[in-house]
């Protein structure tokens, strides 16, 4: 086995304790929340990439996923059960720890499920509505599919819109933080910036691993040959349904459980986090980050929503991701993190310039730039 | 005739008002390579798609190895051991030929997405098989020098070759070779007929759609001839050769075809 695959991991991470250590240093530490958030961005964006980049199945509805998983341990982690405590079921799942009591901001007490109750349930209800939502609609392809999964991100942000239970416009808040272990919680309060950071930079790492070890194996090769050209792969014993499926559900479920997190990290989730325009956000990540390119949708997803949590595109936040989507479609439709790109960008600036300059002989016509093709793995 | 390896039996398929298949019934003998020849049109793609499972019949029935296969999935079709190659090659072009060899040990591989995700040492060690494996068929086509290369970079009669490889490594007891020798030269047509022989010296059972007729001609054991979707001419070559109905079929009717009368 090839351990030179994971060497980028080994490196990501030493870069992110080396980033820690200079905010630190620098006294800007507050930047770290925003990274954290832009991490669990990142989670959605990677099962992206494994779907659209790599099996070729495009999605314009994962802010659905997201939302099912952020609100799905919202309302479990919330939802007060003092009603129902004598009840045998809830006395049970007191005794095993599976139902918390604790105090709501005015000190009364709550009765509610615990954070892994929520993450596990938040989970299985995302494999399981992509299973539902998938074996209709991915038997469509290209901009039918495209179609169908928006038209499931519309169904998703109407529905948290309208629904008492989700708040509605106001969406939900006082979620708890989420006590994973060993006194680590995903808490979004200051004091506990430091360790969310690293929690959230293992998690989005151990999802990269998890991805790596996917594209190379059998399923991934099989997922990449579905992508290129189904007949042939059908063809060759894929099944192909049942392997579009499995991605999709997988994409699903990573996306559900960034949804998950980042609502225990900032205690709330509100509608905009279903929007159609969150999923054309991480299409336009995936997309800028080069397609099958694992690496390049990480770097994207996180330094994209930094600068979005950080409000530098101001007003036009969806506007500039609408712009990018657009402009890489046309411009550099591998990506911008491949070498290829640069080259091509930079013998297109420097033809510009000669031509631009009539005084001196028109130059030897310059050889056409080398047409990579696209490797599928990064 | 031994057990046939496959057999089909009163295949029909329609296309709105076109009957591109009609009760065609024909048998392949195990280890033969049995060409199916025909005029543009005669429904020979048609057959074969029907046999691989890409396209189901409106009637009739297909049996492989004794067993009934009529209308099963491509994929449930490649696992019992039927594989094929594309009229116009249908290769993972954006994957080195290496990979493209090594999805074709699919079938016979099984690790699943959890294993996949995971990679734990049974699926190193399965990885390594199937990349050992997939090397020996290059090595054996002689295809070993482009294992790294990009498949759509390779010039077409390579490309042809590779789909070959990736159909072999699915260790198929019957192959379907649709127009192999199409876009071909002379040499690589030579290359290709060697290739067809060595496989069915193998064991494995060949049936090819062709137009090539000399190709068809030298390699084939059993010829049978479509026209307008139906069966009009079965048996060896030099039977089919002298075939009045085929000759017709091929040059018309006048005096040409007939040159004693």
């Amino acid at each position: 086995m090839r351990l030179g695959r994971y060497v980028p991991v080994l490196i990501a991470a030493a870069a992110a304790v080396g980033l820690q250590q200079a905010l630190a240093w620098r006294e800007a530490t507050h930047y770290l929340t925003q990274i954290t958030m832009a991490a669990y961005y990142a989670l959605v964006v990677i099962g992206l990439c494994l779907l659209m980049g790599y099996a070729g199945q495009v999605s314009l509805g994962h802010a659905g996923f997201f939302a099912i998983g952020g609100y799905t341990s919202a309302v479990l982690t919330t939802y007060n059960l003092m009603a129902w405590r004598d009840t045998p079921l809830i006395a049970a799942g007191r005794r095993l720890g599976l139902v918390l009591q604790r105090q709501d901001l005015y000190g009364a007490d709550i009765l509610s499920f615990s954070p892994w109750v929520a993450l596990l349930i938040a989970l299985l209800a995302a494999a399981l509505i992509a299973v539902l939502i998938g074996l209709p609609i991915l038997r469509l392809r290209g901009h039918y599919l495209a179609m169908a999964t928006l038209g499931f991100g519309l169904i998703i942000d109407r529905i948290v819109l309208g629904t008492p239970l989700f708040g509605q416009a106001d969406g939900i808040s006082n979620v708890p933080p989420f006590g994973l272990f060993a006194g680590l919680e995903v808490n979004g309060r200051a004091m506990f910036r430091v360790s969310n950071y690293y929690i959230a930079t293992a998690l989005v790492l151990g999802a990269m691993v998890l991805a790596i070890n996917l594209v190379h194996s059998r399923v991934g090769r099989a997922l990449r040959s579905i992508h290129q050209n189904e007949e042939a792969a059908h063809s060759l014993g894929i099944d192909i349904y049942r392997y579009k499926l499995a991605v999709f559900v997988l994409s699903a479920v990573l996306a559900a459980a960034g949804g998950v997190f980042l609502t225990h990290y900032n205690a709330s989730i509100g509608p905009s986090e279903a929007t159609v325009m969150k999923s054309v956000r991480y299409v336009a990540i995936v997309a800028i980050g080069g397609m099958a390119n694992l690496w390049g949708a990480l770097v994207m997803g996180v330094v994209l929503n930094f600068l979005s949590l950080r409000g530098v595109f101001g007003t036009y936040d969806d506007a500039v991701f609408g712009l990018i989507l657009v402009a890489i479609m046309v411009l550099a439709p591998e990506g911008l993190l491949r070498p290829s790109t640069w080259r091509r960008m930079m013998s297109q600036v420097r033809q510009t310039m000669s031509r631009r300059d009539f005084r001196k002989p028109a130059p030897s016509p310059a050889a056409p730039p080398p047409v990579e093709a696209k490797v599928h793995r990064e | 005739m031994s057990d046939p390896i496959l057999e089909t039996c009163k295949l029909n398929r329609f296309f709105g008002g076109l009957h591109a298949v009609r009760d065609v019934s024909f048998r392949v003998r195990q280890g033969a390579i049995q060409a199916v020849i025909g005029p543009n049109g005669a429904g020979k793609s048609t057959l074969f798609n029907l046999i691989a499972g890409t396209l189901a019949p409106n009637g009739g029935e297909v049996f492989f190895r004794g067993r009934k296969i009529t209308a099963a999935r491509p994929h449930a079709v490649a696992r019992l051991g039927i594989a094929r190659t594309f009229q116009t090659t249908r290769l993972f072009g954006q994957m080195t030929v290496l990979e493209n060899v090594m999805v074709g040990r699919h079938v016979r591989t099984g690790s699943g997405f959890l294993a996949g995700l995971l990679n734990l040492p049974p699926t190193w060690r399965e990885q390594r098989a199937i990349e050992h494996q997939a090397r020996a068929i290059l090595d054996d086509l002689n295809l070993g020098s482009c294992a790294g290369e990009l498949a759509a970079s390779l010039p077409f009669g390579r490309q042809r070759l590779v789909e070959f490889a990736r159909a072999l490594a699915t260790e198929p007891a019957l192959l379907l070779l649709d127009e192999p020798a199409a876009g071909l030269n002379i040499y690589e047509t030579k290359v290709l007929a060697t290739l067809i022989t060595k496989i069915r010296d193998r064991g494995i059972t060949c049936l090819v759609v062709e137009h090539d007729m000399s190709l068809v001609m030298d390699i084939s054991d059993e010829v049978m001839v479509l026209d307008q979707g139906a069966t009009i001419a079965e048996g060896p070559p030099r039977a089919i050769q002298r075939n009045r109905e085929v000759i017709r079929v091929y040059l018309g009717d006048g005096d040409a075809a007939n040159p004693q009368s």
